[in-house]
């Protein structure tokens, strides 16, 4: 546990340094993912050591949110005169793009003889 | 007997009670959201905000005490996402047979989410700055205020329109999706991801767990491709 935390973190430590030392668009924690995929698809024995931690961490993703959410409540009237219009922008991009998104996947991977296995 | 209110000027000073708050009020949405059969609409992190916002106005606490203790919480963001790793790597055989469905919902998506509603709140009167606080919306939280920054957009209040994105795709997801009849856990999770970052990745987990690979990985595309696409998209409004 101690281990896999400690693996966890520096994998977040070495992607911040690489993303601010290089200047990247990209933050370090997802520079931090990318690698790590990569080191989990190499070596099965690592992820069987990061594994239970993971998951234990992303089993309550959301919660992680809630500080976040709680700071937007005093911004909502920074939105002004702009809300209604804001707030019809978010709730319907939202909504056209998730629906075109998976929309297209589903119509690429029937293209390509990629459909979904239950394997 | 030391009286209430010397208690409460203590405690409310000290990072342990509203570390604990934040616990409690997201374990009161998590049942909430059980006792209504994991309905989307009852989003546990909805609730959770409401609750604590209402109990912070209540209190007259100021936010900056709050995160004090809430903080501890807000700093797992990270390390929990380095740990969406392992999901994607007990996927890649997946991941991999869909390299091309990707690439395509990737661009779709991504370009969908920026051109409407740049087009929306531009109908409603939005300035140049205001688009460049809104393009990035649907990016991840600390990717979204950089790009807003570099094109000269409000950071504070794109933080704000990226929340209230996540929260909206986590509620319409599901039923949107239902009523597209779509049944591909990969595009279902990806487009998700994709549209609303990371409190759509945490929807899809509790729905599916290829859909939240596949979110996972969506919202870390869409991060790197709408830094690439935002400054290009935005010229055209």
């Amino acid at each position: 546990m101690i281990l896999a935390m400690t693996l966890l973190l520096a994998f977040q430590l070495a992607g911040e340094g690489l993303s601010r030392s290089l200047a990247l668009p990209v933050p370090g924690p997802v520079i931090g993912m990318v690698a790590m995929t990569l080191c989990l698809v190499l070596s099965p024995r690592f992820l069987a050591l990061m594994r239970p931690l993971c998951e234990g961490l992303l089993s309550h993703l959301s919660l992680l949110f809630v500080p976040a959410g709680v700071g937007v409540i005093g911004h909502l009237t920074a939105l002004g005169a702009m809300g209604p219009g804001l707030a019809l922008a978010i709730v319907v991009s939202t909504a056209v793009a998730i629906a075109v998104g998976a929309l297209t996947f589903t119509a690429v991977a029937k293209l390509t003889g990629s459909e979904a296995t239950d394997d | 007997m030391t009286d209430f209110a010397d208690i409460w000027s203590y405690l409310s000073r000290e990072p342990l009670i509203w570390l604990t708050t934040t616990l409690a009020a997201y374990a009161v949405g998590d049942a909430c959201f059980r006792a209504a059969n994991r309905a989307p609409i009852v989003n546990p992190v909805l609730i959770a905000v409401i609750l604590l916002g209402s109990l912070l106005w209540l209190t007259g606490t100021p936010y900056a005490t709050y995160f004090a203790g809430a903080q501890f919480v807000h700093f797992l963001l990270g390390p929990a996402t380095v740990a969406l790793a392992v999901p994607l790597a007990l996927n890649i055989h997946r991941l991999q047979r869909a390299l091309l469905p990707v690439i395509a919902a990737l661009l779709a998506g991504s370009l969908a989410a920026m051109a409407s509603a740049l087009a929306i709140a531009k109908a409603f009167g939005a300035d140049h700055a205001l688009l460049a606080t809104l393009a990035p919306k649907s990016v991840t939280a600390p990717v979204a205020i950089g790009i807003s920054d570099s094109l000269g957009g409000s950071p504070t209040l794109t933080a704000v329109l990226v929340i209230l994105t996540g929260i909206t795709g986590a509620v319409i997801a599901t039923p949107l999706l239902n009523l597209l009849r779509l049944k591909d856990w990969r595009a279902r999770g990806f487009a998700t991801g994709t549209a609303s970052h990371g409190i759509g990745t945490a929807r899809a987990f509790q729905v599916n767990p290829v859909a939240g690979a596949f979110a996972g990985l969506g919202m870390a595309l869409n991060a790197i491709l709408t830094a690439l696409l935002a400054p290009w998209v935005l010229g055209f409004f």
